[in-house]
């Protein structure tokens, strides 16, 4: 969807560019493009809206920035808007100075609260604390059974019994103050916000609990609903804070852009897929560049720097636009690749990668990157340099020393040569085989390198500047000036 | 081996960054530019606590009265004809509101644009949608003689497939027959407790293993148990799965033909969807289409305020009909699905 976003912004820019400014038409165009690219994310109507218009604001004041087409000056401005709401005041996890620290979940039936549970007493755990869980699902059969048994995994104690939720959450703290648990997590029963009753009753454990954080856990598929459900969460509980669930699927999320527009109250925790260990603090670029459906390269660069060797990953992959790229390097940006952690993650993160290539890459699991690393060990330092020399007799000694089996050294062997290829035309200035954005950056790092310009390559530049958010956007006039008009809860009378 | 393909364009956009990275002068200063103020969207400040008997009337009040005024709108709309701006304005956003998508709205749009509204906007609009919910929903219980009938269940974690077999059994017992489920979800902690409480509450019989079992030898075990008694209908629950998942979706394709082999044979493989999803919806639809041959779909928690009309687009796209639709945690709480009322509450909310 980004794609053709971009693409239509960038069609858009190449007929605006002799102008070099920004028509209220153009604007107009674009935002609707924007628009549409929300929608299809999910993000609410009303939500859309005002987020709209706060881009639109902003591009009024914007000077003209002669480094970018004025297509992605408005990506630029998206993306900083998107950031800057869904970013701002975070919330700082600290601690009941009389514990335990109370923490409420809560949210609609499925959206992964007992799951969520569990990941966040790990969570506490890893910073040292010691936490204790408290089932008061009582409504769906074997939930607290399920809750038992993910504590167990994570080595926390869980604590229920068959009385009423109010009762048994009330307990659940007694019970930490007792043992001398610092954390009380209390999972709640999925709730709709409509009904009534349970509403009343979640309000009531939050009454007998008086948590310090009650976090509403919301499925990142959620459509335009998630704000009605927000809101009347919000009314009830008075939240503190949001966690978005099963990041892991493909959806781009809106609905987290959605409830924070709506509650105001910052996304805390992110949770990215099934094992307990899928679960960590919540970044607005990424989640803003995933809402637009672009990777995120600044988290890309981020992890890069903070896992790999600058040196082996410049040499190897300078060594790879010049076409004299050998298995050994392969295997050492095998290595550096795999220090980053998992390749799927990594995918997640890199913009203009296909769909397919990403539920591939969703699927290599270690298992298959070892026997890759397998074969390669099988080889002699020469065959190595020089793959054409692998022949019949010699496939069957890797095969065989690797414990895979010939058919896989061929597949690996064909497929590293036609990479070979690829690179070699892509540095030749040849058209990328590669998807989209990988293959221009990948053009764009041949040419830099080929060059040895000094020079960053234009295109590059504005990319990472339509992403860039490390650096707090700098402020001219008040930043606390209104609108007119006051503030705005968004669904109303839109 | 596609994972050499992976590595090494992962490692090309890498070593490009860090190249590029490396040569890069000194950022330049920043352009002087004129910051929005923060958006008007952020309420900053905690509303402040109600009081408990507050709490949910007003809200829901609130969102009665919200949703009624744009559709009460459209139905004010009798004049036969073109269509205003502003009207087909208030259509889109009574369309977009119930997540029925970009492209199905805007289908829609165009078709107003062109036809007017011949017998008001209100009735036209119904038509125009009852138009993309014509397929059959037929629920099929007759396996061929001597096989047991097969209902599987797929979808994404969290949207009801556990719950809806609970209720399809409680449906099947009461009409007199006799039930076996079968708990495929060997992966979700608790998952087959669950469903064995549902088989207590509904008086039906549950085969299930030991958590991390493999999920075809359980439905095969449910069949061999389904056939030895004469059972009429298996109903068979899988783990539930992202949609973006090969593997995934393998592993469930492979259940599927277990379960479809003598003595099973799959009648529906109903696809669970929760009426608060959005546009993803349509990509899991898609995907459990390919890897599991769905038939039809089960939309669960429409007594919420979610409307769901992300099946608009689905049956549009994919012609997948929905076939029941879950409201509310009992297990009388599901019903067929009626397109006509669906329509009506997606326009009437
Ligand atoms: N309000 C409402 N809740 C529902 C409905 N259907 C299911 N639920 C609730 O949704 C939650 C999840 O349902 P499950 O049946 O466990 O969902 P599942 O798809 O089997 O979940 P996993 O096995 O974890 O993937 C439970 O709390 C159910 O009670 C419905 O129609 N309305
Ligand atoms: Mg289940």
């Amino acid at each position: 969807m980004f794609d053709a976003l971009t693409e239509r912004l960038e069609r858009l820019s190449s007929s605006l560019r002799s102008r070099g400014r920004l028509s209220e038409a153009d604007l107009d165009e674009a935002l609707g493009d924007v628009r549409s690219a929300l929608l299809e994310a999910d993000v609410e109507l009303g939500v859309v809206r005002a987020f709209l218009d706060a881009v639109r604001t902003r591009l009024d004041g914007e000077v003209v920035n002669q480094s970018l087409t004025p297509g992605q000056q408005v990506i630029k401005a998206v993306h900083e808007q998107l950031v800057e709401v869904l970013g701002s005041t975070p919330l700082k996890i600290t601690y009941a100075s009389r514990p335990p620290t109370v923490v409420l979940l809560a949210g609609l039936q499925g959206a992964g609260k007992t799951t969520t549970a569990a990941k966040l007493a790990s969570w506490f755990k890893q910073q040292g604390r010691q936490p204790l869980l408290v089932a008061a699902d009582l409504q769906r059969p074997a939930a607290v059974e399920q809750l038992r048994v993910l504590g167990s995994q994570i080595g926390v104690d869980v604590f229920s019994h068959a009385s009423d939720p109010v009762d048994v959450a009330r307990r659940g703290v007694e019970e930490a103050t007792r043992l001398g648990r610092d954390v009380v997590i209390i999972d709640t029963a999925g709730r709709l916000s409509i009904d009534e009753p349970l509403m009343r009753e979640v309000r009531s454990i939050s009454d007998a609990t008086s948590p310090q954080y009650t976090f509403l856990v919301i499925d990142s598929v959620t459509g335009q609903d998630a704000v009605a459900t927000a809101r009347t969460f919000h009314e009830t509980l008075e939240l503190s804070g949001i966690i978005v669930t099963k990041l892991d699927y493909d959806a781009r999320g809106g609905a987290v852009l959605s409830v924070r527009g709506v509650v105001g109250r910052p996304v805390v925790f992110a949770s990215t897929g099934e094992k307990l260990s899928d679960f960590d603090l919540f970044y607005p670029e990424r989640m803003a560049s995933r809402i637009l459906g672009m990777g995120d390269v600044l988290s890309l660069i981020e992890q890069a720097e903070r896992t790999m060797d600058r040196e082996v990953v410049a040499e190897s992959a300078s060594r790879l636009m010049s076409g004299t790229f050998t298995l050994d390097d392969f295997m050492a940006q095998l290595n550096q690749v795999r220090k980053m952690g998992s390749l799927g993650g990594l995918m997640k993160l890199m913009p203009g990668v296909t769909k397919e290539m990403r539920s591939a890459a969703a699927n290599v699991d270690d298992g298959e990157l070892n026997r890759v690393e397998a074969i390669i060990r099988s080889m002699t330092p020469h065959e190595r340099r020089d793959p054409q020399i692998i022949d019949g007799s010699r496939r069957t000694r890797i095969a065989r020393g690797s414990g895979t089996t010939v058919n896989a050294v061929n597949q690996l062997l064909k497929q590293f040569t036609e990479m070979r290829k690829m690179m070699r035309q892509m540095a030749g200035g040849g058209t990328p085989a590669l998807p989209g954005g990988m293959g221009r950056m990948a053009s764009l790092a041949a040419r830099a390198n080929a060059q040895r310009s000094e020079t960053m390559p234009e295109g590059f530049e504005a990319l990472a500047a339509g992403m860039k958010s490390a650096t707090p956007p700098t402020r001219s006039g008040g930043k606390s000036k209104k609108k007119k008009g006051g503030r705005v809860t968004p669904p109303k009378q839109r | 081996m596609i994972v050499l393909v992976l590595v090494l364009g992962a490692l090309v956009l890498v070593g490009a960054v860090i190249i590029v990275r490396a040569r890069r002068r000194p950022r330049r200063p920043a352009p002087a530019v004129a910051r929005a103020p923060m958006p008007e969207v952020l309420v900053t400040q905690a509303t402040p606590r109600p009081t408990i008997d507050q709490v949910a009337p007003t809200s829901f009040a609130d969102r009665l009265s919200t949703s009624r005024g744009v559709f009460e709108r459209v139905r004010a709309v009798t004049s036969a004809g073109v269509l205003s701006a502003e009207q087909l304005g208030l259509v889109e956003e009574v369309l977009l509101r119930s997540d029925v998508g970009v492209a199905t709205t805007n289908e829609v749009l165009e078709q107003l644009k062109n036809d007017g509204a011949v017998d008001g906007l209100a009735l036209t609009l119904r038509r125009l949608l009852l138009s993309y919910l014509g397929s059959s929903r037929t629920a099929h219980t007759q396996a061929e003689a001597g096989r047991v009938a097969v209902w599987l269940f797929v979808g994404v974690n969290g949207v009801g497939k556990t719950t809806s077999i609970g209720k399809l059994a409680h449906r099947f017992v009461s009409e007199g027959q006799s039930v076996v489920l079968a708990a495929g979800d060997t992966f979700r902690a608790a998952a087959a407790d669950q469903l064995e409480q549902w088989a207590i509450k509904t008086g039906s019989d549950v085969v299930r293993s030991s958590e991390g079992a493999d999920p075809g030898s359980v439905v095969h075990d449910a069949l061999g148990r389904a056939s030895a008694r004469g059972a009429d209908i298996v109903l068979a629950d899988t783990a539930g799965r992202r949609a973006n998942s090969t593997n995934l979706l393998d592993e469930l394709a492979k259940v599927r033909r277990v379960a479809d082999r003598a003595p099973g044979q799959v009648v529906e493989t109903l696809l669970v969807l929760d009426a608060t999803t959005g546009q993803n919806a349509v990509s899991q639809a898609r995907e459990f289409l390919a890897a599991a041959s769905v038939t039809g779909i089960i939309l669960t928690k429409l007594d919420g305020t979610a409307r769901g009309g992300i099946v608009v687009a689905i049956e549009r796209e994919l012609g997948i009909p929905v076939k029941f639709v879950g409201v509310g945690e009992g297990v009388e709480d599901l019903v067929a699905f009626d397109p006509e009322a669906f329509v009506a509450s997606l326009l009437d909310a």
